[in-house]
């Protein structure tokens, strides 16, 4: 036995289990199951609703297990291990004793309150509470408080557990709730009356214990015995969140996290989580062909016609760019059906970043999300992770929080809910961090385990393979990238850009980038562009090319479109995703595509009958056996490389030389809520992101 | 002996005026058949007849949409849409009943908190179409307006036992 571990008796039962653990822990790890609403894992303890009560031999009176640690029980006086109970009529007792409590001032809204049906309050009073009430007194009634567009309160239910406060406090830093009175009189409020300034906020409705917090959208809409939940993979941000997607009669009904200590823990941002209304508005549901200048609905035989008639000319006069928000498999059909053509424009970096084409680990987050709970030293370069990745930048604040680490950042000067040190805000400041031997600098090189973070803001620029190529030199400097330990990071912004890059969805030999694709197409160089999914390129530059668009949304590439095949949204279709880090995940289908559309890779296979090159795969499964033959890394399925190929790797090769400008790195997000076309169809995002606007407007009026 | 016996008893007419007086107490008693579409029979406040949706005295509709009769009917024969109204308070949108489906075991009203959803008296709502038993919510809230004089005095007499 380790001298970290203890040996306590759980109801006449010896268990070890760690000093640090609390009884509570301690009595799980038993298979004990001890109620608890105020407790949660990934929060400080509070201690305060007294449900977790367990009885302590030798205490004089029952202890909140959460609150108390194995260390420090005691145990008999003749070394006997401690003990503890947790069915003890005492602890029944007791347990009924403070259900009562709580419930005196809950009101008995169960029919019409949201939360029903998912309500820890309900389930543990029918679980550990008494039959009946014996409170005839008046209950408190406490005023609803304004938060903004996402929360709904109805704060008379709440039982102070605080986890809410806690939660703003902790993870998402903004400690904008709070409690105000005491005894009966305390409220959780948010001072100003106003919505969170954070883009986690949507994490409360989850871990509020009653129906005190519920979700506004999803007010009223279905009840959770009734819902068809699907576990499937976000693609809102480069991430990969875990998510379960709840869905009724078709639609999607609701977005909810689920746990993933390795990538997303159990949050996900905002857009994450209110985007689904989004899912069912400004949809392709069925293809269309422009006729004298309008979009006008066609058949799908008749559209793959139009398409294969013009993917049949010279293939050096056609380009493709692949989205943000791709799977892989319609990424791998589209890919092989274009190599087929001899088609060499293929480009999935819709922002420019020069990067990919040099080694996975050129592109990745090598450190993995789950390793910047060991980095002792962060550098951020060009980008602002708090609004690229809402999640990860809580992460990298819960190490901060531990006081083991020190941020710095080179970039835009932006509110990262920690402290850090502003070392510059362009690529000459990067590039001169290593020549100095004071500041920052030194807690890098000091540091056992540092990490540099490029965000796209500073490689999606003219000069990104020369900066990336500063950042890496800087990392080989530092000695980033070591046995056990790859300190290199790029941040992406795009959910399918990681999966394209390993796929080699990269300009073949004399083939054009993005850019290049746009400058052809405005001169009349390029004739046809195929957008996947892509619609934040600039669509003016797009001249007189015939542009065909396969995706979901009637956004700016459908706009513009000459002809529409409508595809499935990331919802709606099996597919996997590569985050970040390289972690390859598969998503699920939740709910069938609208209308007439079809899965991406579908569609490309029939295009490819037509074009007489037909792919050698008729289902997904055929499809992803060809995938993995071709890119066996797709076949590792939630795996992380990591620090595992860091030998090989030496980050001062990436990118190119070259001179930099003196432009500061800008992120690339402006607007959280609004940057792809799922999240600008949604109303409840753009509700979101007028009032971020107005917010931040008041704030420079104020400064 | 027993020959005799059986003659005289038959020359008495024994067997006739059995059958006779027999045939007589069943003409004069009361007869349990009634005349039906003139007539009807006695129902007990229990009766599970054809569904209602109930409104307060105000003439604010009780159901507050919080699905259980959805969820606790066994021939799945309800159908619930809800959303906040207006003023914010929790609504149906849509409430079907599929008249086809329903078994008629009461649980609906069983579940409901509000008493809003019952099977009322009525039993006398045979049509002549499958569509026309697919009920919705404005059908189902006029049988409630149409019989809750009934239904009120039914739920009052049950009340004690519940």
């Amino acid at each position: 036995m380790s001298e970290n571990m203890r040996t306590i008796v759980i109801d006449g039962e010896e268990v070890t289990v760690p000093q640090e653990y609390n009884l509570l822990q301690a009595s799980e790890a038993a298979g004990r199951e001890i109620p608890r609403f105020c407790y949660h894992e990934r929060l400080s303890v509070a201690g305060n609703c007294r449900m977790c009560l367990v009885e302590l031999v030798g205490a004089p009176k029952p202890v909140a297990s959460c609150a108390f640690l194995v260390k420090d029980m005691r145990g008999g006086p003749n070394g006997e291990p401690p003990q503890m109970r947790t069915l003890s009529p005492l602890v029944k007792k007791a347990r009924e004793g403070v259900m009562e409590f709580l419930l005196i001032n809950h009101p008995l809204d169960c029919p019409i309150c949201d939360q029903g049906g998912e309500c820890d309050l309900q389930d543990q009073s029918m679980a550990y509470g008494r039959s009946g009430s014996r409170f005839a007194e008046n209950k408190r009634a406490v005023e609803d408080k304004n938060m903004g567009p996402l929360i709904k309160t109805i704060m008379t239910r709440c039982i102070q557990c605080t986890r809410c406060v806690r939660f703003s406090t902790e993870i998402a830093g903004v400690p904008e709730l709070g409690a105000t009175g005491r005894g009966e009189d305390m409220e959780i409020t948010t001072y100003l009356e106003q919505s969170m300034t954070s883009e986690l906020s949507g994490n409360v409705i989850d871990l509020c214990p009653v129906g005190a917090l519920t979700s506004k959208p999803y007010a009223f809409n279905a009840r959770p015995w009734e819902l068809n939940k699907t576990e499937t993979i976000d693609v809102m941000d480069a991430l990969g969140a875990n998510i379960r997607v709840d869905a009724r009669m078709g639609g999607v009904l609701r977005i909810m996290p689920r746990i993933h200590d390795d990538v997303n823990e159990e949050w996900i941002s905002d857009k994450t989580r209110f985007v689904w209304d989004g899912l069912s508005r400004q949809r392709l549901d069925r293809p269309y062909a422009r006729r004298d200048g309008k979009l006008a609905p066609v058949a799908w035989e008749e559209a793959l016609g139009i398409a294969a008639e013009k993917l049949s000319g010279d293939a050096s006069k056609i380009g493709v760019i692949a989205g943000d928000l791709n799977d892989v498999e319609g990424l791998k059909a589209a890919k092989d059906l274009f190599d087929a053509l001899g088609v060499t424009s293929l480009d999935c970096r819709q922002d420019g970043a020069k990067i990919g084409g040099q080694g996975r680990e050129g592109y990745l987050f090598n450190s993995t999300i789950a390793g910047i709970d060991k980095a002792d030293a962060i550098l951020i370069v060009g980008s602002n992770p708090r609004l690229e990745s809402p999640v990860l930048n809580a992460r990298i604040r819960q190490r901060w929080l531990t006081g083991k680490c020190e941020v710095g950042l080179i970039g835009e000067a932006a509110d990262l809910t920690y402290e850090y040190d502003h070392i510059g805000t362009g690529p000459a400041d990067l590039a001169g961090l290593s020549k100095k031997r004071t500041g920052f600098i030194k807690a890098l090189k000091d540091a056992e385990r540092p990490m540099i973070i490029v965000g796209q803001g500073a490689l999606a620029r003219e000069d990104g393979a020369q900066v990336l190529r500063a950042a890496g030199d800087l990392a080989a400097k530092i000695g980033a990238v070591k046995e056990g330990w790859n300190g290199f990071n790029v941040l992406h912004t795009a959910a399918s850009r990681v999966g394209a890059l390993d796929l080699g969805f990269l300009p073949g030999e004399g083939g054009r980038d993005v850019a290049g694709m746009l400058d052809g197409a405005s001169s009349g160089d390029v004739e046809t562009v195929v957008l996947l999914g892509a619609d934040e390129i600039d669509t003016s530059r797009l001249g007189q090319a015939f542009v065909i668009y396969v995706g979901h949304h009637g956004d700016a590439g459908a706009m513009r479109a000459d002809l529409i095949l409508p595809s499935a949204a990331y919802t709606e279709k099996n597919g996997l995703y590569v985050n970040t880090e390289g972690r390859v995940q598969m998503g699920a289908r939740a709910v069938f595509p609208k209308g007439e559309a079809k899965e991406d890779w579908a569609i490309f296979r029939a295009l490819s009958a037509r074009l007489n090159k037909t792919l050698p795969y008729d289902d997904l499964n055929t499809l992803r056996m060809k995938l993995i033959e071709d890119h066996p890394t797709f076949g590792e399925i939630d795996h992380a490389p990591g620090a595992a190929s860091a030998a090989d790797f030496d980050p001062a090769q990436l990118g190119a030389d070259g001179d930099v400008s003196d432009a500061p790195f800008e992120s690339p997000i402006t607007d959280f809520y609004l940057t792809n076309a799922i999240a600008r169809a949604s109303k409840t995002l753009a509700e979101c992101s007028a009032m971020a606007a107005g917010a931040r407007a008041e704030l420079q009026a104020a400064e | 002996m027993n020959r005799i016996a059986q003659t005289l008893r038959g020359a008495a007419l024994l067997d006739f005026w059995g059958a006779f007086a027999l045939g007589m107490r069943y003409f004069f008693k009361k007869k349990p058949t009634i005349n039906y579409p003139f007539e009807k029979g006695r129902l007990s406040p229990r009766f599970r007849g054809q569904h209602a949706l109930r409104r307060y005295a105000n003439g604010e509709e009780r159901c507050i949409a919080c699905k259980l009769c959805e969820a606790v009917c066994p021939a799945q024969a309800i159908t619930i849409e809800a959303e906040p109204r207006e003023d914010g308070s929790r609504r149906t949108t849509r409430y079907d009943i599929d008249m086809v489906k329903c078994i008629y075991c009461g649980f609906c009203a069983e579940a409901c908190p509000v008493d809003a959803i019952v099977e009322g008296p009525n039993f006398e709502f045979a049509v002549e179409t499958r569509e026309e038993l697919y009920y919705d919510k404005e059908k189902l809230l006029d049988n409630g307006d149409r019989w809750e004089r009934e239904i009120a005095r039914n739920l009052e007499l049950d009340a004690r036992y519940r």
